[in-house]
Formats: C-alpha cells, structure tokens, sequence
C-alpha cells in the first residue's frame, strides 16, 4: 500500500501542478478579490495614519519661525518629559499587576465553571460574563457611584462596624480603584474564552488521568491548564495590549476625582490632552508613537518568552 | 471494572460540588453589584437619591416612568438620539467589518496568492497595534478630508478588524474542507457562489462571532468618537453620558436632576446589548474557542 502511493504521488503531483498552471493567474485573481476590500481599509485606516504619525512626530510647531523639521527631537522631548514618563510607568505597574490578577481569577472561575455542571453553575456563568457587555464608559461610570462618597454604599457599610470608608477616588487608592473596574469589566470575558477552550478538550484526557490515580488538583494543573496554554497566552497578549493603552476608565473617573487624576495619568491621556486641547499634533503624536512602540515592545518579549509554549502566532 | 462504571456514572450526573457553588454565589453578587445599584439608584427622585438612605434599597417612592419620561425629554430628547446614533455605529460598523473579515479570512485560509504570507504576517503584526495610537493621526486625515465631525468618521474607522481576519483565517481554514470547495467547482459553481453557497453556512459560528465583537466595539467605543465629534447631537451613548458625568462633577448643586438622568441612561443604554448577548448566546459560544484553540 505504501509503495502504490509512493509510485502514484509524483504523477498525481505533475496533474495537479498542470492543472494549477492553468489557474494560477485564476487563483491570484480571487485571492486578492476576497482580501482586497479588507486590505483597502487597511491601508487607509492602519497603515495611512501611522506613517502619517510617524511623519508629524518628526516636525516641531513654533509660535515664531513656523513648523521645522526636528527629527526625533520630539522623542527625547517624550522620553525625558516627566508627565509622559510617569504615565507610561503607571500604565506598566498598573499591567503587572492587574494582567495577572485577571488572569488567575478567570482561569479559577474556568476551572470551577468546567468541572461543576448545575443549572446555578451555567446561570453564574452568563452573569460573570455579563460586564462585557456593558462599554467600559459605564462600567467606570457605575463604580465611580459605588465608591462616590455621596451615592456610595460604602459609608454605610464600613458605618455598621464603626470604621470609615476607604475612598477609592483619593490618590492613595485610585490604583485598587481602577484595579476593581478593569477585574469587574474583563475577567468574565477572559472567563468565557478559557471556559470555551476546556469545553474542547477531549473529556477521554481526565478519565485517563484519573485512572492513573490522579487528583481533581491535578487533573486540574497537569492537564487543563497546560492544554489551554494558546488560549491564556491569546488573552494575556490582548489584555497587556489593551491595559497599557489605558485611557476610558480614568478619564471618566477623572470627573469625580478631579484632583487625583490628572490629564497626563496615562501616556494615552497625555497625548489626548496635547492634541485635542492645547492643538499640539506633532507631539500628541510622538507620544502615540511612543505608546504604540512600549506596546509593540512589551508584546514581542512577551512572546519571545513563551515561545516554547506555541503561541497563536 | 467496577471502577469504570463508577467513572461513566460520574461523567454523566451533573457535578453539584457543595463549596465550589457557593464560591460561585459570591462572585455572582460581586459582578452583580453594579447592575443592581444602578436598578435601584434610577427609581429614585433626586431627593430620594441625595437624601442619604440606604443605598443599596429602594426608597418609599419608586419611579422609573417618571425618571424615564425626564431621561427621554431632557434637552430635547438628546439621550435617545444618542442611543439611536449607538445602534447606526454599532450596526454599520458590525456588519461593515464583519463582511471585510469573512471574506478576507476565507481568501487568506483558500486562495494561495501571491505575496499571501507577508499580507498575512502584516495583518497579524497590525494585532499588536494599539487602536488609539491610531486616533490622533486618524483625526487630523479626517480633518484634512472634511470627515470630522460626520457620522463617516465614526464608522470608517471601525471597518478595520484585523482580529476577526485571524479568527476567519483560522475558522475557514479548519472548517471548510477543500475537497467540498473542490467539488463544488467541477460541479460548475463559481468561485463567489462556492463561497456563499458552501463556505459561508460552514463559517457561519465564526461569523456571528466575529459580527457580535466587532459590534460591541463599536458600541463600547469612546475614544475614537471623543476626539472625532463635537456635535453632541452625533455622540454615540457612551460620549454622551461621559458629557453628562463631566458637567454633572463639575457643577454639583446646580445640577442635581442630571445624576439621576446618568444612573438612568446607563442602566437603559445597557440593555441592548445584555438582550443581544444572550439571545445569541448558542450562535456564539462555538466560535469564541476558536481563537484560543488551535
């Protein structure tokens, strides 16, 4: 049987590149028909304004003399400005420690949400991910009640044991302010697509497991989890990317913590407030740019590090 | 043996695991807690809201028709125009994107074009980039163009899905066999009707998937709205109740009425979406393994 498909494969081979020859051009053609309306939007909604931002942020404006070309004058402009450095390091802190956070309570709720099957179990399910739904502008706006001193339970609860409230909005606790939003808003949706994965292991896989002697906490660690390794590095890519990007939820806070957070907290703030109120483009772009650069970075060595585990790329 | 049967039994009967469902319970309240707040908070008048009270329970008064009316007649019913501009960018935008990332993800996983990978390996670069970086430059384009300020400059941007192409690429290329589309071409079929006929229904967990994320972007985006608009009569929900907060913080006895509008339109701008999600909840849930699983 082998040696009948040895002897039949390059003859099959030769007819299907005859053929092939006959519709390559046929086959460029529809490829790029099918990808070319997609490619447009690329062009001009991804590769146009980057290399537009990459042009504006080597030019300088000037009250007097105009606008001059500065080459990266901007970027050392950036790099040694205090309000930029300072968002980008909180944006980093604020990854460090909310990505993995995130990540081990959605990973737990997976877990829990994969090995008990009750009727509660599927309800609790739909309402752990149900603040995806809901645009993080309300979501902000929701938790900026709950803590508001005003509107808040809180007083009332720490009232009933005699204590004084934390102020989430005070500059002490805005990071475990912003920390409790972010966890809220994403962890059912990290949730939903590492539960999604343990639904497509082949159940086989743990009664072998168990056979062998081995625990629901190992079951658990040695094979569930490494089996969804893509799917926690999938999610740990998008929300490093999406955290240090970081801009709807303080700058909704922003308005009942006035003082606490201010218009260069994050690096994307920064650039908002340099472009839209004091009309500077060419250095709101150089800290977009700059931004986007951190991201691209922090991403590559993160999948540099976890090569090994077969990332989705 | 004995054990065996013992194991199938288990694998069958519902896991009920005591300490596990009430771990459960907690968190359920924890993600609930918002929601619920805001139910009660958006039936009470303004002195109901400010009178101190429980506030986590209703008071004596409660009326959400009242509030409702206000919320939908307040400064010339803007809040439901609001909503309505939400749905247009969410359902232009949705299907927009969704239609360019089917077919490119198909065209990606079936045709073998030239200069296929290096596109490929671009748009899987472009996942990495950061959406807002693109903001600023994107607005000054537009500016250039005349587009600020149009519902267009709201809508053009969110066409661009590069993850719903990964996921397209990755579901078309496991889902649809080649044989069937090789098939249906010496049967005669066209490459288009090979594709909506035969690919398409094959696809189509991956499509609502990617239909139901690329809508709720557009829906939860505010940044790329905030800096392209500023006819508040064009503001998506989520610009608008941010414009409220804002004015609402920043002149607090003046306004006091405006709080229980924002408690309102977040609760009613909610909806939607909460609705959409669940009804499609089985269209859905197939399609999200995909991009994590491979």
């Amino acid at each position: 049987m082998t040696l009948l498909t040895e002897k039949r494969a390059p003859r099959a081979h030769d007819e299907s590149r005859k053929i092939r020859g006959k519709v390559h051009l046929r086959e460029h053609l529809m490829g790029w028909l099918f990808v070319g309306p997609f490619g447009i939007v690329f062009l001009a909604f991804l590769i146009a304004p980057l290399g537009y931002a990459l042009y504006l942020s080597l030019f300088q404006k000037k009250l007097i003399g105009g606008t001059s070309f500065v080459l990266f004058d901007n970027y050392v402009k950036a790099f040694t400005d205090p309000s930029f450095l300072s968002g980008a390091w909180f944006v980093i802190r604020f990854s460090l420690v909310s990505i993995p956070l995130q990540i081990v309570i959605a990973l737990a709720m997976a877990l829990i949400l994969d090995a008990v099957t009750t009727l509660f179990a599927r309800f609790s399910r739909l309402m752990i991910f149900l603040p995806y739904a809901i645009p993080t502008v309300i979501g902000a706006v929701m938790w900026g009640f709950l803590y508001s001193k005003g509107f808040g339970p809180l007083t009332d609860i720490f009232g009933l044991f005699g204590a004084t409230a934390p102020d989430f909005l005070s500059s002490d606790l805005i990071f475990y302010g912003l920390l409790n939003v972010v966890t809220w808003q994403w962890a059912g949706y990290y949730m939903i697509i590492l539960y999604a994965a343990l639904q497509g292991v082949d159940p086989s896989l743990y009664e072998a497991a168990r056979m062998d002697g081995a625990g629901r906490w190992q079951v658990a660690t040695r094979i569930k989890i490494p089996l969804i390794a893509p799917a926690l590095i999938l999610i740990l890519v998008f929300s490093l990317i999406g955290t240090l990007q970081f801009f709807n939820e303080p700058q909704i806070l922003r308005f009942l913590a006035a003082g606490t957070i201010g218009s260069d907290f994050t690096p994307n703030m920064y650039a908002y407030q340099q472009a839209f109120s004091l009309a500077n483009f060419n250095y709101g772009s150089a800290i977009s740019f700059a931004l986007g650069g951190i991201v691209f970075i922090c991403v590559y060595a993160f999948l540099f590090f976890t090569r090994k585990r077969r990332s989705f790329l | 043996m004995t054990d065996r049967t013992s194991l199938r039994a288990g694998a069958r009967r519902p896991q009920r695991h005591l300490p596990l469902q009430i771990l459960l319970g907690f968190l359920v309240i924890y993600f609930l807690v918002p929601f619920w707040w805001v139910i009660v908070n958006s039936s009470k008048d303004a002195p109901g809201l400010f009178g101190g009270g429980n506030t986590l329970w209703f008071t004596d008064q409660i009326d959400y028709l009242g509030n409702l009316k206000q919320l939908f007649t307040y400064d010339g019913g803007i809040y439901l125009r609001w909503i309505l501009n939400s749905t247009l960018y969410a359902i232009a935008g949705g299907i927009g994107a969704t239609v360019l990332a089917v077919m490119a993800g198909y065209g990606f996983a079936k045709y073998r074009f030239a200069a296929r990978r290096f596109s490929f390996a671009i748009v899987l670069g472009a996942l990495m980039v950061p959406a807002t970086a693109l903001v600023i430059p994107t607005f000054i384009l537009f500016s250039r163009l005349g587009l600020t300020n149009t519902v267009w400059a709201v809508i053009l941007p969110s066409l661009l899905n590069p993850f719903g192409v990964y996921l397209m690429h990755v579901y078309a290329r496991d889902a649809v066999p080649d044989e069937l589309l090789d098939a249906a071409r010496v049967d005669g079929a066209g490459e288009v009707r090979t594709f909506i006929q035969i690919a398409l229904p094959l696809m189509r967990p991956a499509v609502v998937t990617v239909l139901l994320l690329s809508a709720v972007a557009s829906w939860n985006n505010y940044f790329l709205p905030l800096a392209m608009l500023s006819d508040n009569r064009l503001f998506p929900v989520t610009v608008g109740l941010g414009l409220w907060q804002g004015i609402a913080s920043a002149n607090n006895a003046g306004t006091t009425s405006l709080w229980s509008l924002i408690i309102l339109g977040s609760l009613v701008s909610v909806i939607p979406l909460v609705i959409a999600f669940f009804s499609l909840q089985r269209h859905w849930r197939g399609g999200l393994s995909v991009g994590g699983l491979r």
